[in-house]
């Protein structure tokens, strides 16, 4: 009976999981391509994508990279973009932190966007499932997602070797940046955050090693914080 | 990129065992404690803190351009970033956003 409940538990999280195959797939791709247009080989590009699989950070590693930024800056600007995913992993610890270590240590390693947004909702909406079947549905939820991740990056690479430079592939890792981040525009707080993220990026644009990144960052989370906070005091 | 390979692995194992920490922070090493809200208020704006610093001095100074603000380029952001937020879909964004790199890039010759 429990299996039968956890089985079932998998296929739905694994159908609530498919759709994003159509986001991964050309995220993988353009990452392949780019990765080895700036001149990694494919397997620096498949190391990435294995051992990071957060692709932001990892555009945003590539191209300080391109910009020959010295270790430090890459490290810590990749690092700052997933940092969220330390507020992903404690909303998850009240649904899923009775799991043995190792089985955590694979739900983290497999912590992504896309599968902490649809678990978190699907467990905050049922709470009476038992963990196994939380741990099927999760599993269920990137089982399409990260082989087609490794898959297709590897395909990028493959492919991107061979396009030439009419194509103006520098310009797609900007178009992908400002395509994942618009979305996310959708409050006051979150426009002001990019609005300073972006003056200071240009305004700082010239300071040694890369740095007025970090200093823009910091200015721009600090905005987006206070910002949020005097919203909800007019509301108040 | 001048970095040496020795250099390019460290910064993907670094990169990859400071990321696994991060996502396995509250899961397996803090457990069922909750953030400060002060933190939490912060964390949440750091991809729109991050990235547009980021992108920005690409898309008004392009090296493929040496530097010079190029129109195209500055076309293909703005379709792209209007696309994304009045769709919020990432892949028709990307498609509209490089049609009008394409299209610019032929009109300008």
């Amino acid at each position: 009976m429990a299996s039968s409940g956890t089985r079932s538990a998998y296929w739905l999280g694994l159908r609530h999981g498919a759709p994003f195959v159509l986001v991964i797939v050309p995220f993988a791709l353009l990452f392949g391509v780019v990765g080895t247009e700036a001149g990694l080989n494919l397997a620096e590009v498949m190391g990435f994508t294995v051992l990071v699989i957060a692709g932001a950070s990892q555009f945003a590693a590539l191209q300080l990279m391109t910009e020959n930024a010295p270790t430090v800056i890459v490290l810590a600007t990749a690092l700052a973009v997933n940092l969220r995913m330390a507020m992903y992993s404690a909303s998850l610890v009240p649904h899923l932190g009775a799991a043995p270590l190792w089985k955590r240590a694979l739900i983290a390693y497999l912590l992504v966007d896309q599968s902490y947004a649809v678990g978190h909702a699907y467990f905050e909406k049922h709470p009476e499932m038992p963990l196994s079947a939380r741990m099927a549905y999760y599993f269920g939820v990137v089982s399409p997602v990260f082989p087609l991740w490794y898959a297709f990056t590897l395909v990028g690479g493959l492919v991107g070797q061979s396009i030439p430079p009419e194509f103006a592939l520098d310009f797609a890792l900007p178009i992908t940046f400002l395509a994942l981040i618009a979305p996310a525009l959708r409050t006051v707080a979150h426009v002001a955050a990019a609005g300073v993220s972006v003056a200071l990026g240009l305004a700082l644009a010239g300071l040694p090693y890369n740095s007025g990144l970090l200093i823009a960052a910091l200015g721009a989370m600090i905005t987006g914080a206070q910002v949020e906070l005097w919203m909800e005091r007019r509301v108040k | 990129m001048t970095q040496s390979a020795g250099e390019i692995w460290f910064i993907i194992a670094a990169l990859g065992v400071g990321t696994f920490l991060i996502r396995f922070s509250f899961l397996g090493l803090i457990g069922n404690r909750s953030l400060p809200p002060w933190v939490l208020r912060h964390l949440r704006y750091t991809p729109v803190a991050v990235l547009p610093a980021l992108i920005a001095p690409l898309v008004l100074w392009p090296a493929a351009t040496g530097g010079q603000p190029d129109l195209p380029r500055i076309l293909a952001a703005a379709v792209t970033l209007a696309l994304g937020m009045l769709s919020k879909n990432v892949i028709l964004s990307i498609a509209g956003g490089a049609a009008t790199l394409y299209l610019g890039i032929y009109l300008a010759g």
